[in-house]
């Protein structure tokens, strides 16, 4: 059965399609989600951005986004890559930095280390758990932290 | 699986870069597990990701632009090894750990320009994958270039194997600056870089960091390429047996 959904409600279902590397953060909190549209026939159509060129969460992201949609009745859905602009770290929102930060992951930039503020922290090494993380260990408080790269 | 050579003119440009990325990323996946220690594996295989990323866009975008119906894919386990046309510096063994980074260095450095040049293609897919890219690409040089230093400036063995490894890979490097008629045809429609341009801030990036490391620039030597007309050496026939078997015996086998 197929239903016609509105953009607004296809971006309110998209929010449960979130990064599998940092479940925290949602494809719109990331900046992946760039674009939903919705056809008289309900055809949808929704346009993301690729992170950083490695990143193999691509494929499960673009499975969940049918899925999900499927799940709600959409008649039929594209999804189309767009490479240009290229995704930034800047597109984070506000609200995804605060979410990083509460799961010990410093956002972009000068690293503070998310446990206790510090900003002595040096480079244990910058290539991390994930292509977008890097390695860092609190000179304050000895405890490891990841940092979301900058891009 | 149809015919495997490119003729689309663009498409085939695009191929040429997007075939550099796919073989380093299965050189450089081949330190995995083996890597001097635990931070440098997880590095190598990330520097691997990044290019192997790069590589599935551009196999993919290039696919695109033939519009024949295949897919990325299709082009990196399809083609035979004289239809591979990266340039030959990336097929090279990794021989030592030096090897490998005097390799990278070399080539992150070149990549760096690249990049940034492409970024201003007129083609917009190609021009957004180069603007990610490039700062993977920076992100790549610091790495390598702080292995270059550590070594170079490190024991008296570590030096020698450092410098031989610069020596080793530097009659690779001319065949990334060289302007062949598709070169110059893409430079000119505004798609594709001024390869030649590039050389002089490449040597000035590169010459720093080999004085930093006490090492010395290779003098010039008879260059080696080809590889953008399929011309490889026979590494790259073994590099694609081992990423290709498993297409090859059980085609469209999928996970």
């Amino acid at each position: 059965m197929s239903a016609v959904l509105s953009p607004e409600r296809v971006r309110l279902l998209l929010d449960e399609v979130v990064d599998p590397e940092i479940p925290v953060l949602s494809i719109a909190d990331i900046g992946i989600l760039r674009g939903v549209a919705v056809d008289d026939e309900g055809r949808v159509t929704v346009t993301i951005t690729p992170t950083y060129s490695g990143c193999p969460a691509m494929d499960l992201i673009r499975s969940q986004i049918r899925s999900v949609l499927a799940q709600a009745g959409a008649a039929e859905v594209t999804i189309a890559t767009a490479f240009s602009p290229a995704w930034t770290t800047d597109w984070l929102t506000p609200e995804a930095r605060r979410k990083l930060e509460e799961s010990a992951i410093a956002p972009p930039g000068e690293p503070l280390c998310p446990r206790c503020r510090s900003a002595e922290t040096r480079v244990v090494s910058e290539f991390g758990s994930t292509a977008c993380k890097a390695l860092l260990v609190c000179s304050s408080c000895g405890e490891p932290f990841d940092l979301f790269k900058e891009h | 699986m149809t015919q495997a050579t490119v003729t689309d003119r663009r498409a085939g440009y695009v191929l040429r870069h997007g075939d550099d990325n796919l073989v380093l990323a299965q050189r450089l996946s081949e330190w995995v597990s083996r890597a001097p220690e635990l931070e440098e594996d997880i590095a190598l295989a990330n520097t691997a990701l990044d290019h192997l990323g790069v590589a599935t866009h551009l196999l993919g975008h290039a696919a695109a632009v033939e519009g024949d119906g295949r897919s990325d894919d299709d082009l990196a386990f399809g083609r035979t090894e004289r239809q591979f046309l990266n340039a030959v510096i990336v097929e090279q063994p990794n021989g030592d750990f030096a090897q490998t980074m005097a390799r990278q260095l070399l080539f992150d450095a070149y990549q760096i320009s690249l990049w940034e040049a492409l970024s201003r293609s007129a083609d917009d897919v190609l021009a957004g994958i180069a603007e990610k890219a490039a700062k993977e690409a920076a992100y790549h040089f610091r790495h390598s270039s702080a292995w270059v230093v550590r070594l170079g400036d490190g024991t008296e063995q570590s030096s020698a194997r450092m410098q031989r490894g610069l020596d080793r890979m530097w009659r690779f490097t001319g065949e990334l600056f060289a302007m062949d008629d598709l070169d110059a045809e893409m430079h000119a429609a505004g798609i594709g870089a001024d390869l030649a341009a590039l050389r002089s801030p490449w040597l000035a990036r590169v010459s720093a960091i080999v004085d930093e490391a006490a090492l010395e620039l290779p003098a010039d030597a008879p260059q080696r390429g080809g590889g953008r007309s399929g011309n490889h050496g026979e590494d790259l026939g073994h590099l694609l047996a081992e990423m290709q078997w498993v297409q090859r015996t059980y085609p469209g086998l999928q996970w």
